[in-house]
């Protein structure tokens, strides 16, 4: 698929990377989607989409975002110099927004007049109902109930945006049923209707797509990092549920074969608890929502319930590309558990007046591991991908402590 | 055309003058032995092919009733090799009823495509329907199955416009699918009208028996598809009977077997009304 001295060449035209990708989905969707790909190649070369992403990102998400070098952290640590690309700082709170704008203007461009989305932590949720609220488009947003719960802040910023929140009671009620029930909702209003992706999975073209829009955060740190230090960073670390903040961080770094990728994936509980989100350490290739990835299952095909303490890494699936870049080894998958996520969280807020998003909090965890080991001149860049304010609650309760909202 | 059970069904159809009723289960519902006994039970009862569901712990096409179904299933230990056991006992009796396997494309992945299909065959599949494995996705599954002899057989929906249709259609086998509503099974119904136009479109489009299904409850619907389309798919209905005779421990009540049975001669009767008309 790609030539031999890029790994940014993909997907190919069936909309693979290497064997995962492509469109499993049923024929009622697949002309919708072929239209959706036809839209999405089209935008490229307009220069009025260009000028529209341009000036929303810049004047409405609040773009670039800062990169700033967390020295408190990286003394206490006493390694590696450590550098968090503020995407907590958007509008919004996290990285989702930058999909959002993108695939709300696509929306716009096919003269669809309603938006549905999943939602895990709500951060792609409030996203979305954000720019619906914005382009005045009715929004409903699928979240497990169980996600509804331990994100209630979310929640009720999705409503006040004007958007209908739909809890999710099959399944696991987390994510992976919201998408269950989204896919759903779109196969039915097929017509008028627009389905946001949140992440870097799903049918071809969505993993590319979606990866296309958030390698803003990959290209704005490749130019903040040669101002600040005038070369390339050594190390990238960010956390993957589905995997869209580091694909977009990642993917303009691909072809630097010296930068050291890593991505980190939610331990929950312990790997050799079961009770984790731990898709490539700990699952098999197969096929759900629409590409073939890795999955948690059982061996008879049947999705296996994933947990973590961060709603947003609660999946047992993957996308497609980061699952061929594990095969070929271009980067790493490491995994943190919920406590490990907890104390870096913590020592985060402490340290640097910033508090993190606990799916972000598994990525400091792991540079935590990691720097102290680490030359100070060595250069890490960490996606901070969100805010926590969302996950208060949640570190109250597993930190035994009232939250005084119950 | 090689003759298989499923083209010697329709053709015998035709020459009866009638369409099909087709029913849809999933296989293990509630539980292996109650299951086996509602197959082996559903040609008498009128159903000319019979649809099988493989259990599904995501199945993202179907509404809450067959979702319900693959979740009881799977709760009452069904699996891939034990559907394929329940053919295969089902075929000891009867060697004429089609059957096809329907499905997501994950548990047939993870068994292993080519174990699969030599699996299949060997127990007596005709031919296999797996919503997830659009024409884009045929190297899969449809190809490898149609060369060992399993009819694939591809869904057609209200948005498969006409260009597209002939590439759905290119390694079409056995029968052509129409879902007739853009939506999830169980949930609303296409008008005759609306049927009837999409059957002409499709029939200009291929040689191949159609059947329609989603949205089809009762035996007036089934009779009144059935005379339009050379067969009326039944699904959720039939689900919804064994939903209903199922106690709230989870178990088959003695008359799941007989009320689901009734069932399907009602709504096989509903057929033979419109040829006696």
């Amino acid at each position: 698929m790609s030539t031999p001295n890029t790994y940014r060449a993909g997907p190919d035209e069936d909309g693979r990377f290497g064997i995962y990708g492509g469109r499993f989905v049923a024929e009622t969707l697949m002309p919708l989607i072929l239209e959706l790909e036809q839209a999405f190649d089209e935008s490229k070369t307009d220069p009025e989409f260009a000028a529209d992403m341009d000036r929303y990102l810049s004047h409405y998400v609040g773009r670039p975002s800062a990169l700033y070098l967390a020295e408190r952290l990286t003394k206490h640590l006493g390694g590696a110099k450590i550098y968090f690309k503020r995407e907590d700082l958007n509008h919004t709170g996290a990285h989702k927004i930058n999909n959002c704008i993108g695939q709300i203007l696509l929306a716009k461009r096919m003269g669809k007049t309603r938006i549905i989305a999943e939602t895990g932590a709500g951060q792609h949720g409030v996203a979305t109902a954000t720019v619906c609220a914005l382009f005045d488009l009715p929004c409903v947003v699928y979240m497990g109930a169980k996600d509804i719960k331990r994100q209630a802040p979310n929640v009720y910023r999705m409503k006040m945006l004007g958007a209908e929140v739909r809890p999710v009671t099959a399944g696991s009620q987390s994510l992976k049923d919201a998408l269950n029930e989204a896919l759903r909702d779109w196969v039915t209003n097929v017509e008028d209707t627009f389905y946001i992706i949140g992440t870097v999975a799903g049918p071809h073209p969505f993993p590319a797509m979606v990866r296309d829009f958030q390698s803003i955060i990959g290209e704005e740190v490749r130019e903040q990092i040669m101002a600040a230090e005038n070369r390339l960073p050594d190390t990238l670390v960010a956390c993957i549920g589905g995997g869209s903040n580091a694909m977009g961080l990642f993917h303009p770094f691909l072809d630097d074969a010296d930068i050291d990728i890593i991505a980190v994936e939610a331990a929950g509980r312990g790997i050799e608890t079961g009770e984790h989100a731990a898709s490539l350490s700990a699952g098999s290739a197969g096929v759900l929502h629409g590409n073939r990835t890795y999955l948690l299952q059982d061996d008879d095909g049947q999705i296996t319930e994933a947990h973590s303490i961060s709603a947003g890494l609660d999946y047992p699936g993957i996308g497609p590309e980061h699952s061929w870049l594990h095969d070929i080894g271009r980067a790493s998958y490491v995994s943190i558990t919920d406590d490990e996520a907890l104390d870096a969280f913590r020592l985060t807020t402490r340290l640097e007046g910033i508090i993190p998003a606990l799916e972000s909090a598994h990525a400091i965890a792991h540079v935590m591991k990691i720097a102290p080991d680490l030359p100070k001149d060595h250069v890490i860049v960490l996606n901070l991908s969100g805010r926590g304010d969302k996950d208060l609650n949640t570190v109250a309760m597993a930190s035994g402590e009232s939250f005084g909202v119950e | 055309m090689m003759s298989t059970r499923i083209t010697r069904r329709f053709q015998s159809l035709a020459e009866e003058g009638r369409g099909g009723l087709v029913t849809f289960c999933t296989a293990g519902d509630p539980d292996y032995d109650v299951s086996l006994a509602l197959l082996k039970g559903l040609p008498a009862a009128g159903a000319d092919i019979i649809e099988l569901g493989m259990p599904f712990s995501d199945p993202m096409a179907d509404g809450p009733a067959i979702q319900q179904a693959s979740l009881r299933a799977l709760k009452g230990g069904q699996n891939m090799v034990k559907t394929l056991d329940m053919v295969r006992a089902f075929r000891s009796d009867d060697d004429d009823t089609p059957i096809v396997l329907m499905g997501y494309f994950n548990p047939i992945y993870v068994y292993g495509v080519d174990a699969f299909i030599t699996d299949a065959k060997a127990a007596g599949v005709d031919g296999l329907i797996v919503v997830d494995l659009p024409p884009e996705e045929e190297a899969e599954l449809c190809l490898p199955a149609t060369k060992a002899g399993i009819d694939f057989i591809f869904l057609t929906a209200p948005t498969t416009d006409d260009a597209r249709l002939d590439k759905v259609l290119e390694h079409a086998h056995g029968f052509v699918y129409y879902v007739s509503i853009t939506g999830i099974t169980g949930t609303a119904s296409a008008s005759a009208s609306d049927i009837e136009e999409a059957c002409k479109r499709l029939k200009s489009h291929t040689d191949l028996p159609v059947a329609v299904g989603f949205g089809i409850k009762t035996p007036e619907q089934v009779g009144s598809v059935a005379a339009i389309a050379d067969a009326a798919v039944v699904g959720s209905a039939l689900v919804n009977v064994i939903a209903d005779n199922i106690g709230d421990d989870g178990k088959a009540t003695a008359g799941l077997v007989d009320a689901a049975l009734g069932f399907v001669s009602d709504l096989a009767n509903g057929i033979k009304g419109t040829v006696e008309k």
